[in-house]
């Protein structure tokens, strides 16, 4: 079993389900021969030939709507859209169709499709191409929104993505892509949607986090365990529906919450998770929720990026903070 | 060699050449007075084919004339009325068979009930039920769609899993005049071309987009030399001649199953009524472009032209009123009977299966 990147384990879930799953095609824009602009579709053409690869002509709008016909059909179709930032032409298509077209035929027709896109800053993309943006499609009732955080849980995740009946949003923040390796076995097996992962047990804080931060926490978490504060990790990874159970166990045990995220503070997953531990778990807290994230600013060109984006020093100030509050 | 590329052997000469050229055609049989012109199909000479696109029209007719007048009494919704377009949708739904898929905006009445959607179930979408779209009959036909062009990059997926499949079927998607103003027209008929889909794009030209006369949509001549600019074809029909939308889309569904790509058809008609029970068109229609509509009604012209064959007497055509309004009766008796959906419903269909953590919304929605 090898150590492979984000990236190549996004293109093995993709083979994988291709390869066990007749229905499963895959179209967008540069995805065949090219292999996708981040590789992620590398080899399948050569593969599964162009009757299962299909490039798209630069048209986000039909690579949506055709993606829900085809789906209709009963197809798995995973369409690629090469930047979170340029999926917004496909927004009418999402939200008046892939997320309400079983609800409004009550379910006489139904949307198992997969919309992948590349998110977030950190590697010195041109504008555009720097969006954290997952808000939009989370507010979207009837749409799945997943991020996954390292290599074996894009493995996971993005064939429990593909194997579900409902339409899923499927952001892969681009800085991990190639930012680490991770054994991961390519078993066929996904893992559960609709649910955290705590990726580090902890007694003192929890830290809530999801997509690119999952890193800058651990890290985080590290710095705190050599000052001897046991913080807990919770990768959210499904960001719509959120698991709350999950996260409300943990600020039960704990008492103190940090959620940090990369996308802007305003509104978002992050104020939703603070708005339900007050309303559900406001007596198990021992301290004020604080939370972590990027202004709310248009996401600056790479010179600004790295100030921008939240880094493990305001993580460990926002944990001291909730640590020592009296 | 790609003729679209320059090189440096090609065209000589002159500094400006003819690098390609196009027409577009118009067809029509039958004259607004309902003469044939020319040469008829060979259907148009079959009483039965004839009489069932009558009888069709006529069903259509009387039922949306109901569905304005419940809309007045508070008996159903805002109501899109599709008077004047009847033969359009009763003509392209008639050539196509059980396994082909349709794609149509809100005003596609007639060729809804010819796929086998029930008046009942029109009369609970537009009462504000979406049980309405849950069609007994052609179980893979989408439901209408609202926001405009949007069902043309559905009606392209479709065809692509046709295509891919070797399944000789077609998506037959309808939209409006407005419709080709959008860029998911433009993306979808594209597509369609470059990939050579079994799909056949039908623009209803009623021209009205709401309160915009078609001449303020576009500068261009005709709709359908929109085809051009996606390299399929586009030819412009009489749409109030029921006779040349059978043929024309006919001729485009054979195209579409042998595998020789998509059509855009271009159909004239006239929306008679208003956008909707909530628009006033005599707000921005003058009174005699209706009574010039008036002129061109599809379903007196078919009338005419069934008396030419003595296929049709007056006493036919009080047993068919007297028919349709006794069906469009018992769907409203039906339609009425139902009981509104459950509140909770409305997280029944969300997902195939209602996720742990919105079961508790559910759960307090059914305890109100």
């Amino acid at each position: 079993m090898a150590e492979i990147t984000m990236v190549a384990a996004i293109t093995m879930a993709l083979a994988r389900a291709m390869q066990d799953d007749d229905r499963v095609v895959v179209v967008g824009e540069d995805i065949a021969k090219n292999g996708g602009v981040f590789r992620a579709t590398e080899g399948l053409l050569e593969r599964f030939g162009e009757n299962r690869v299909m490039d798209t002509p630069l048209a986000e709008t039909v690579i949506a709507g055709m993606s829900i016909g085809m789906a209709a059909q009963g197809l798995r179709p995973v369409a690629e859209f090469q930047f979170m930032g340029f999926m917004y032409p496909a927004l009418d298509q999402v939200i008046n169709h892939a997320s309400r077209l079983r609800n409004r035929t009550r379910g006489r027709l139904s949307c198992p499709l997969v919309f992948r896109a590349p998110m977030g800053a950190g590697i010195h993309a041109p504008e555009h191409h720097s969006e954290s943006t997952e808000t939009l499609f989370a507010h979207i009732p009837g749409l799945r929104v997943v991020i996954p955080s390292s290599p074996s849980r894009a493995y996971g995740l993005l064939l429990s993505a593909i194997a579900d009946p409902d339409p899923v949003m499927f952001f892969e923040p681009t800085r991990l892509y190639r930012a680490g390796k991770e054994e991961v076995n390519d078993n066929g097996h996904g893992l559960p949607l609709d649910t955290c992962f705590t990726l580090r047990e902890g007694r003192d804080v929890t830290l809530v986090t999801w997509g690119a931060m999952v890193r800058e926490t651990l890290a985080a978490a590290q710095t705190l365990a050599a000052e001897g504060v046991s913080a807990e990790v919770i990768d959210v990874a499904t960001i719509s529906p959120i698991d709350f159970d999950t996260i409300l166990a943990s600020v039960d045990k704990t008492g103190r919450l940090v959620i940090v995220h990369e996308a802007p503070r305003n509104l978002g997953p992050g104020a939703e998770i603070a708005a339900t531990v007050a309303e559900r778990g406001l007596l198990s807290l021992q301290a004020p929720i604080e939370r972590v994230a990027a202004p709310d600013t248009i996401v600056p060109l790479p010179r600004l990026e790295k100030a921008y984006m939240p880094d493990e020093k305001q993580i460990l100030e926002a944990a001291r903070r909730a640590l020592t509050f009296a | 060699m790609d003729k679209r590329i320059a090189t440096a052997d090609g065209p000589g000469g002159a500094t400006d050449v003819t690098v390609a050229s196009f027409d577009v055609h118009y067809r029509h049989y039958l004259d607004p007075k309902g003469a044939l012109i020319g040469e008829a199909p060979a259907f148009a000479k079959d009483r039965e084919i004839m009489l069932s696109l009558y009888r069709a029209m006529t069903l259509t007719r009387i039922f949306d004339t109901k569905a304005v007048a419940l809309q007045r009494t508070g008996q159903i919704g805002t109501y899109p009325s599709c008077l004047g377009q009847e033969a359009v949708g009763v003509g392209y739904a008639s050539v196509m068979t059980d396994k082909d898929v349709m794609f149509t905006t809100y005003r596609e009445q007639a060729a809804q009930i010819w796929r086998g959607v029930t008046l009942t179930e029109l009369l609970q979408y537009w009462g504000g039920d979406e049980r309405g779209c849950d069609y007994a009959g052609p179980r893979e036909d989408f439901p209408v769609a609202v926001p405009i062009a949007s069902q043309a990059p559905h009606a392209v997926g479709v065809a692509t899993a046709f295509k891919l499949r070797g399944e000789p079927r077609v998506a037959v998607c309808a939209l409006g005049d407005g419709a080709t103003s959008k860029g998911d027209f433009y993306e979808s008929i594209n597509l369609a071309g470059v990939w050579t889909l079994p799909a056949v794009f039908i623009v209803i030209n009623n021209h009205w987009a709401i309160s915009l006369p078609v001449e303020k949509q576009t500068a261009t001549q005709t709709l359908a030399q929109k085809a051009i600019a996606a390299g399929i074809p586009g030819i412009q029909i009489d749409g109030n001649d029921i006779i040349a939308v059978r043929q024309v889309v006919g001729e485009a569904m054979d195209r579409a199953r042998k595998g020789e790509g998509a059509t855009v058809i271009e159909a004239f008609t006239y929306r008679i009524g208003d956008h909707t029970t909530a628009d006033d068109a005599t707000r921005y229609r003058r009174e005699e472009h209706l009574s010039a509509a008036w002129k061109t009604d599809p379903l007196a012209r078919l009338r005419t032209y069934l008396g030419a064959q003595s296929w049709w007497s007056k006493e036919d055509e009080e047993q068919l009123i007297a028919e349709c309004r006794q069906k469009v009766e018992a769907a409203v008796a039906e339609y009425s009977a139902i009981p509104p959906p459950l509140p909770e419903s409305m997280f029944d269909h969300l997902f195939e299966t209602l996720p742990a953590a919105l079961a508790w919304q559910r759960k307090k929605m059914a305890e109100r």
